[in-house]
């Protein structure tokens, strides 16, 4: 489960990184802003995907916390 | 020659996304031969436009993907796209190196629009909105709706360094965009200035043009033949869309990297005619236009005898044959001296804030590369213009014209003019 979520977030945020490279390399720790060089603000877009992709609600609180592929992924699978 | 001038300015790239076609070869030929981009479209029919009729460009949602990355598309509507791939076009076409790391500390942008991203507020913004949905707005709406949605994308896909900002003035944009950079550059603040307007085909801006009974109606079957400016029988002008940028540049810059020169800008003037005297909101004062053009003129240093071409407003509604005698009035000649004139919005309907755009880059490639384009369907010329009927240019033609005069006029009475002249050192 946990790796299929892994693949999914990978390709959610595909569209969004412009370093495609360290995209494909990409491990739980590969953050969305420094690594994958992520728009900011486009963090939020991000989010409503997840939310559209897995059928959840995430706050904004928890929002705020992801910062890597992992944060991600843990937050996915404690709501679905 | 030119009194004013500290700089002269030169025009040494273009650019264009037009309803008849995309890149400067395209356009070009499509002028030469008369191709009209106005089609027939179904959404338009399905809201129960009067005028079902438009120029939109087209094979862009695959042409998109050759200038611009996924990510950038993410946040960017129809007049941003536009706008982005003549830009990038004009651009490259100027013989400017790739955009790096660090900004060009020499080029501007001033990049108009009329109306800007109504797409994006019609079809996301407002239903989401007043659903109670804002929060799912996600963060792509304030950079596609902000007036200047087009200048800032095209400011960071080019890495521009000088002054980046969005100019509107109703149908006047495009031109005025000219006028405005030229300043920046014959006052010798940058050496080059990005310049012109884009515009989307929103339905939403069209319906209230649509609603004004200012559009072409009764020509839904035969599309082709809706944008008739000059003619008896014109019956209001056809929504066109599209963008059209060219490179303004100092004569300095150009000469000193080599680049090739289609024109130079010889005179500019913008002014209002202050809705008096006749002029509303909606139509000009007469007095207005005519020292607009007169005040290019004399920028230029040149007299009205002196202009070989006149690239008109000419959008199809009541309004052409005052626009024509306020050029005999402006040029001071009678009917049968008037310059040849055309009107390319026959051939790809009026673009509104990006019609000067459009326009400009028609007349810069009409003076360099040697033609003067038919104006289609005014066979059947305006009884009022029939004293003119031998400058009216109907079939393309060689030319040897040496200066063009374009001007274009705006609701809210307001007017733009620009003299272009081929190019001698």
């Amino acid at each position: 489960m946990s790796n299929d979520v892994f693949e999914q977030v990978k390709e959610i945020v595909s569209p969004y990184c412009k370093n495609k490279e360290a995209l494909e390399s990409a491990t739980a720790e590969t953050s969305f802003l420094e690594d994958l060089a992520i728009n900011s603000a486009r963090l939020v877009d991000i989010v409503i995907d997840f939310e559209d992709e897995f059928d959840i609600e995430v706050s904004d609180d928890e929002a705020d916390k992801i910062r890597t592929i992992g944060d991600a992924v843990t937050v996915i699978n404690a709501k679905s | 020659m030119n009194q004013h001038n500290t700089q002269r300015v030169v025009i040494t790239g273009m650019g264009v996304v037009a309803p008849n076609g995309h890149g400067l070869d395209n356009y070009e030929q499509a002028l030469r031969n008369g191709i009209s981009g106005i089609k027939h479209h179904e959404h338009l029919a399905e809201a129960n436009f009067a005028c079902q009729v438009g120029g939109i460009p087209e094979n862009m949602d695959t042409v998109k993907h050759d200038y611009l990355s996924e990510e950038s598309l993410l946040a960017m509507n129809e007049a941003m796209i536009f706008g982005a791939i003549a830009a990038i076009d004009c651009w490259r076409d100027a013989g400017l190196p790739e955009p790096g790391e660090e900004p060009d500390w020499d080029t501007g942008a001033i990049i108009g629009t009329g109306i800007s991203g109504l797409d994006t507020i019609g079809n996301k913004l407002i239903p989401l909105v007043d659903k109670g949905r804002v929060k799912r707005l996600g963060s792509t709406m304030v950079e596609q709706v902000m007036a200047s949605s087009s200048s800032a994308n095209i400011g960071g896909l080019l890495a521009l360094g000088g002054q980046v900002t969005t100019n509107s003035s109703a149908c006047t944009t495009g031109t005025e965009a000219i006028v405005n950079g030229y300043h920046k550059i014959n006052s010798g603040h940058l050496k080059r200035m990005l310049v012109g307007g884009t515009e989307g085909a929103s339905k939403y801006s069209w319906a209230g043009f649509d609603a004004m009974r200012v559009l072409a109606r009764g020509y839904n079957d035969k599309p082709a033949q809706a944008s008739r400016p000059m003619s008896a029988s014109a019956v209001g002008f056809v929504p066109g869309s599209g963008a059209g940028m060219l490179m303004l540049e100092s004569l300095d810059s150009a000469l000193q990297r080599g680049a090739r020169i289609y024109a130079e800008v010889i005179g500019v003037d913008v002014n209002c005619g202050g809705q008096r005297n006749g002029g509303s909101t909606t139509f000009p004062n007469p007095t207005g236009v005519q020292r607009c053009i007169q005040a290019a003129l004399k920028h230029a240093g040149i007299d009205g005898s002196a202009v070989d071409l006149i690239n008109g407003h000419l959008t199809a509604t009541m309004a052409d044959p005052y626009e024509i005698n306020n050029w005999r009035e402006a040029l001071n000649c009678s009917p049968e001296q008037l310059p040849k004139i055309n009107a390319t919005k026959s051939l790809v309907g009026h673009a509104l804030g990006a019609a000067g755009g459009l326009e400009c880059v028609a007349s810069v490639l009409q003076l360099s590369r040697g033609f003067v384009h038919g104006s289609l369907n005014c066979e059947d010329l305006h009884p009022d213009l029939e004293a003119y009927a031998d400058s009216i240019v109907h079939k393309t033609e060689d030319s040897d014209a040496q200066i063009l005069a374009k001007a274009s006029f705006g609701f809210g009475d307001v007017n733009a003019c620009t003299i272009f002249k081929t190019f001698n050192p």
